[in-house]
């Protein structure tokens, strides 16, 4: 009778096991459900790079250009921002930082990283928006750039948390060698362990990236939703993300401005798979060394 | 290869020789390794392991480690564990197997009156005769020691080996030792490993004064180990 | 030599001013919130609904919305997370299927939160007929949140030393009566923790409630899990940008809620991961 129920429940445990397969297998398929449809009425070419987003006119324009290169610009400024102040912030972290603040800033990385998207955007839309404006001399402050500076805020738990994992899994002994050879912390810290925690920092600056590009409402709230070809950092833009967020309300069930947005979708997730996959690979080449 | 009823057999041999492996065939332990192949067979009474259920065998066939790991439970707590996982559950049943148990491992005076404190409270040699009581209580038949006594001062190892001589009379016991003179104290018939092989097996003063194999007198006498 | 020393010294410095380049505005961030929006927490406006077109009045349906959220969703992902972290820990052999497992979760974990709200309209509101409803977000919620508690409990099982299962194994004990003994109670703090992010993270999400449960405006508290809700991440975005002359305060103060809730849950975690891995006797 106990072999009977224990061999129930380690059905039970398999099935459950597999269910990550099953959703991101649903996910890919719902997607493609409602987004194939919209190329009834656009050609992949002109949907991927089609110039005009007019998804309401009559016949709907629905190329998504201007919405790919707001996404690009906004995560192209994240990444310049956050990259270097992360990677920096992960070095003194993981090698110069005495234990006990050491702790208390990792505690602190974590908050940051569990502050609401949507409570950041509010923080920005109040103090940065309105500084931008200012400070540039420009007709509003919602912007590519104040996009780029919340969207860097959010990268770098990510960057930081995952770097410095790298940096703290080189092994001592690198360091040791490297000091005993009589170079400083410093020289041993960009010379031995960086390149040796080269693949697992890509790899943080990889999902850094992928973060970013997911990000909605923090966008949504500070970017300006203009979805037209960015000229400048300073001008309002519209990312892929916010576009569904800011559509889907109104799109009708079943039109093509509905399915351009499931579309839409469908890029996201192939773009997130890509990177995130990617810089699993780098992590786990990292553990086999 | 023979183990007789109420024997000790000892299995001496250098490091990697197998005698671990080889131990732990005897309870189907190995098989918690996914990356493990078998060949032969072992039998237990006449009854090929592989066919007895595996849960039974290992009652009926008890282990003790090298280095002494009490689960986090309290000292009554594991004696009685794996008397539980198989279905015994009355509390007066439980504490009285567990008195039995300790007296046999020769640890029941010094935890009688802090049974439900943490195990991990206990010395390293106490923790190791925890360890025997735990597997003692299940009721076994054959109990197998490897190494016991590795991780332990010299007056807890001769506590443990006074417990395993006593034990002698109603268990079968295969002691697997790096310790070639407690082999000699302890065992009745010792085995020699060699490389994954057994070399010779006889009566212990036959195999310390006159090995058939040049090997185990070398091995013997620590002309390698 | 003494050149050396000097760039280290700069350098250094560098990477400390770093440090505070992130850290700061953490700290400055909750500051201001903290202080513009304490003037708008009374017992009123934590408990009344909204009123004057959410002008003036509180938040407490989108407390409650928020809540029944984040209960639903940890009822769905709690269970089917723990066992396949179970599945993960204790079953899976290093072959094709254990690989294909773990990408799928490193994939779940970044999907955007806006695709997930997409698959949850297409699969639970349209293709299940749920409606925008309770279940429906929940059901969102709990698969976003899936990853963080595979991830979470299984770190924590595999914490357990493989010497306690050798053990209960040799004395004869199965391979669930092990798991359900040893493993699982040992386990339970880093569970814990786990649970407990994941709630935050569920708390904290917006975009996946767009469009499967978030109410613009429901002054009466939802009855069934068939009804719509607001909450809490949708209210502050709805009266940041959709509602216009909203009280400065009310807007502040709806932020420090939810901050609140969201930190706290998270502070709550990592207290409870420090203390036990404090007392972990093993």
């Amino acid at each position: 009778m106990r072999k009977f129920k224990e061999f129930i429940i380690e059905k039970l445990i398999l099935l459950c096991g597999l269910t990550s397969i099953l959703f991101v297998a649903l996910i890919f398929v719902f997607l493609l459900k409602e987004g194939l449809a919209v190329f009834k009425a656009v050609t992949s070419v002109g949907f991927l790079f089609g110039k005009s987003w007019y998804p309401i006119s009559e016949p709907p324009q629905l190329g998504i250009l201007p919405l790919i290169l707001g996404s690009l610009l906004v995560t192209l400024g994240a990444t310049v921002i956050s990259v270097p102040i992360g990677a920096a912030c992960a070095i003194y972290i993981a090698e110069i930082a005495p234990l006990k603040t050491k702790e208390i800033l990792k505690a602190g990385i974590e908050l940051l990283a569990a502050i609401p998207s949507v409570v950041l955007g509010f923080i920005g839309m109040v103090t940065l928006v309105p500084w931008v404006k200012t400070i540039f001399a420009i007709p509003t402050g919602l912007t590519a750039l104040s996009g780029s500076i919340i969207l860097a805020f959010m990268a770098m738990p990510t960057i930081v948390s995952i770097a410095e994992d790298a940096l703290y899994s080189v092994p001592k002994s690198y360091k040791e060698g490297a000091l005993a050879l009589g170079a400083t912390h410093w020289q041993s810290i960009y010379r031995v362990i960086l390149p040796a925690a080269s693949s697992g920092i890509l790899a943080a600056v990889m999902l850094g990236i992928g973060r970013v590009i997911g990000e909605t409402m923090a966008v949504m709230m500070i970017t300006g939703n203009a979805a037209v070809i960015p000229q400048s950092f300073l001008q309002p833009v519209r990312t892929l993300t916010a576009t569904i967020a800011a559509e889907m309300g109104e799109a009708v069930v079943g039109s093509e401005h509905y399915f351009a947005l499931f579309a839409i979708g469908i890029v996201l997730f192939v773009l997130s798979f890509i990177i995130n996959v990617t810089a699993d690979l780098f992590l786990h080449k990292r553990n086999v060394q | 290869m023979e183990i007789q009823a109420n024997e000790i057999l000892s299995i001496i041999g250098p490091a990697n020789s197998g005698k671990t492996s080889f131990l732990r065939t005897l309870n189907r332990l190995n098989e918690l390794q996914t990356n493990v192949t078998m060949e032969g067979t072992v039998e237990l009474d006449n009854q090929d392991i592989q066919k007895i259920d595996i849960e039974l065998l290992r009652k009926r066939v008890g282990m003790v480690f090298a280095l002494p790991t009490p689960l986090p439970l309290s000292i009554l707590e594991n004696v009685t564990y794996g008397v539980k996982m198989h279905g015994i559950n009355n509390k007066k049943r439980l504490r009285d197997i567990a008195e039995r148990a300790l007296q046999q491992g020769y640890l029941w005076d010094e935890v009688k009156d802090r049974l439900h404190e943490s195990a991990f409270k206990l010395s390293g040699g106490q923790q190791q005769r925890l360890c025997i009581a735990r597997t003692l209580a299940v009721e076994p038949e054959v109990i197998l020691f490897d190494e016991p006594c590795s991780g332990l001062d010299p007056i807890s190892t001769a506590k443990v080996e006074e417990a395993i001589l006593e034990l002698k009379k109603n268990y079968t016991i295969v002691l697997v030792t790096n310790n070639v003179k407690q082999a000699a104290r302890v065992g009745d018939r010792t085995a020699f490993f060699l490389n994954g092989d057994l070399i010779e097996i006889d009566k212990t003063d036959k195999i310390f004064t006159a090995p058939r194999d040049q090997r185990t007198d070398d091995y013997i006498r620590g002309k390698f180990g | 030599m003494k050149r050396t020393y000097l760039s280290q010294k700069i350098a250094f410095s560098f990477l400390f001013l770093a440090t505070l380049l992130v850290v700061i505005p953490v700290g400055l961030i909750v500051v201001i919130i903290v202080e513009k929006g304490i003037p708008a927490i009374t017992w009123q406006f934590l408990t009344d609904i909204p009123r004057q077109g959410m002008r003036a009045g509180g938040i407490f349906p989108a407390i409650v919305g928020t809540v029944y959220l984040v209960v639903g969703a940890i009822i769905f992902a709690l269970p089917i997370g723990l066992l396949a972290a179970v599945y993960l820990s204790e079953y899976a052999r290093d072959n094709l299927l254990s690989r294909m497992i773990r990408l799928a979760i490193v994939n779940l974990a970044g999907v955007p939160s806006v695709v997930y709200g997409l698959f949850g309209l297409a699969l639970f509101v349209i293709y299940f007929r749920l409606g925008t409803s309770i279940l429906s977000g929940s059901l969102t919620l709990g698969i976003m949140i899936l990853p963080i508690i595979i991830t979470t409990s299984r770190e924590a099982l595999e914490s357990v030393p493989y010497s306690f299962r050798e053990v209960s194994r040799s004395l004869g004990a199965s391979k669930w009566q092990t798991i359900r003994h040893i493993v699982l109670p040992n386990a339970l703090p880093g569970i814990l923790t786990g649970t407990i992010l994941g709630l935050g993270r569920a708390a904290g999400e917006t975009a996946p409630i767009l469009f499967t449960v978030a109410a613009f405006y429901l002054p009466q508290l939802p009855k069934s899990l068939f009804d719509q809700a607001m909450a809490l991440p949708y209210h502050l975005y709805v009266i940041s940008t959709q509602v216009p002359n909203v009280d400065e305060k009310i807007r502040y103060g709806t932020a420090l809620v939810l901050l609140t809730l969201v930190l706290c849950m998270n502070l709550l975690a990592i207290i409870i991961r420090y203390r036990f891995r404090k007392k972990k006797s093993w």
